[in-house]
């Protein structure tokens, strides 16, 4: 089993839903977010495209957070989902300076916090509360290891990149374009 | 052109618009273990070559503050992190994979090897020193007999600790400019100067103070050519190195950089060194303290840039 995601870019309108259904569902502390809509914009006017990304942390297989966690706070869930484990976490800050997608932050509380996939809710069998709210269901969320997945059907149907591949971390976050 | 913002709007706090999660308290605490390895050793390598008696200050005098630089620099550490009450849980796991955490083992066998030194030569600072125990005196009396048993383990641990003060750093892939083997040697030489500066500090002993500096040269020679590499190494590299690289070449660093690191931090302390073993009368302290500062003021720098440095997607 291997959770991914699979992000269509030129679906997405960049409203935003995505990040406040996460900060609601998860208890997101005022000024932090475990998500963020990024919007490209390529080119001078007129000649301009734009591309909107949905990001978040990448759950990657070769995660460099897990490897320099010094506790073992940062470990791997069922399906490669990368955990924070709160009463384990220092809040050294290692594993902050090494994601390439600044997608973990410090929490008020002390403890490194960030996106889950919404383990909650996909141990359940719901969709993680970005997903499941999207407008324009721009998101598709699944197991890589099922072919009858949403996630495997679009990534066999479309051109996709992730981010920063160059950093080595295989992430697991699929963007269409 | 290309124009990158988010459009969700996102401003966490250390995070945005640059990383700026560790502060001061990293770069004293690397500044430490540095100088603290530097010392421990000189002290082992000079205690097994047999020359302990020649060398007062390196072997007996500068160890002593040793103790209280590493544990310093480990309530640095402690001060930094977010979660404080959790700290001990770095102690109830190992893990080799991660650069901190058996960064902080080391430190948790140096620091009873430090002290197990320093407490051997206590008496000839205080010849009334009693330990009060009997199996105290006993273990002192062995330590003391036994002392090159000591500084062998005590000078392997004090190269690991030095390499491992630039590899905490060295080992995030994430941020460029700290992504470089050649941190974990620059940092261990940079730490074995500062050692030296401190040992001719406390040296009353002109021979001692000659070697000593000598050493010192040396040691700046290499930093310097261990700096120019990896800028070379940088330039060479991807994208995001070159931007790397060139916060310290034009960019909001070099002007710091070059300033209080390489010309007053080791050019200029390398030329009153050798100003002072040509003969001529230079007071110590001012390259002593010139190494010190740039030493500190170098981690300063490397911490802060390597933080602002990315990958650009």
């Amino acid at each position: 089993m291997r959770y991914a995601m699979a992000i269509d870019t030129r679906k997405c309108v960049g409203c935003s839903d995505c990040v406040v259904a996460c900060q609601t569902e998860n208890n997101v502390p005022l000024g932090f977010c475990r998500d963020w809509v990024v919007e490209v914009v390529d080119g001078t006017y007129p000649n301009v495209s734009i591309e909107l990304r949905s990001e978040r942390c990448n759950h990657c297989d070769n995660s460099p957070c897990v490897r320099c966690c010094p506790t073992g706070a940062s470990h791997f869930e069922e399906g490669g989902i990368v955990l924070v484990e709160h009463n384990k976490c220092i809040g050294c800050g290692a594993c902050i300076q090494a994601c390439p997608y600044d997608a973990r932050y410090s929490h008020p509380e002390g403890y490194v916090d960030k996106c889950t996939f919404c383990i909650h809710r996909v141990r359940e069998g719901k969709d993680p509360a970005c997903v499941s709210v999207c407008p324009t269901s721009c998101m598709y969320f699944g197991d890589l290891d099922d072919p009858n997945s949403k996630v495997v059907n679009m990534l066999k149907n479309r051109k996709f990149k992730s981010l920063a591949p160059e950093a080595g971390t295989k992430p697991q976050i699929f963007y269409l374009v | 052109m290309r124009e990158e913002l988010f459009a969700s709007g996102r401003n966490i706090p250390n995070i945005d618009p640059y990383l700026n999660i560790w502060h001061w308290q990293i770069p004293i605490y690397l500044f430490l273990g540095g100088l603290a390895a530097g010392i421990l050793f000189f002290a082992g390598v000079f205690t097994i070559m047999g020359k302990a008696h020649k060398m007062p200050a390196t072997v007996k005098k500068a160890p002593m503050i040793v103790p209280f630089a590493l544990i310093f620099g480990l309530f640095m550490l402690f001060l930094d992190l977010k979660h404080k009450l959790y700290f001990w849980q770095l102690y109830t796991t190992i893990r080799l994979e991660s650069p901190m955490g058996w960064g902080a083992w080391v430190l948790m066998i140096i620091t009873p090897i430090s002290l197990l030194w320093c407490a051997s030569y206590i008496k000839e600072f205080y010849p009334n020193w009693d330990w009060k125990f009997k199996f105290l005196n006993t273990f002192e009396a062995w330590v003391i007999k036994n002392r090159v048993i000591v500084a062998w383990p005590m000078t392997i641990y004090a190269v690991i600790l030095g390499i491992y003060t630039g590899i905490l750093l060295s080992a995030f892939n994430a941020r460029p400019l700290w992504n470089t083997s050649i941190l974990g040697p620059l940092f261990l030489v940079s730490g074995m100067s500062t050692g030296a500066a401190i040992i001719i500090m406390l040296s009353d002993d002109h021979k001692e103070r000659k070697i000593m500096g000598r050493i010192d040269i040396l040691l700046i020679v290499i930093e310097l050519f261990f700096i120019v590499h990896l800028f070379m190494g940088f330039l060479a590299g991807s994208e995001a190195q070159i931007d790397a690289a060139n916060l310290f070449l034009g960019g909001k660093f070099t002007a710091p950089f070059f300033t209080f690191v390489v010309m007053l931090g080791l050019i200029f302390p390398a030329v009153l060194e050798i100003f002072e073993l040509k003969g001529f009368k230079v007071p110590i302290y001012v390259p002593a303290i010139l190494v010190l500062i740039g030493g500190l003021i170098f981690r300063f720098l490397m911490v802060e840039a390597g933080q602002i440095t990315r990958y650009l997607y």
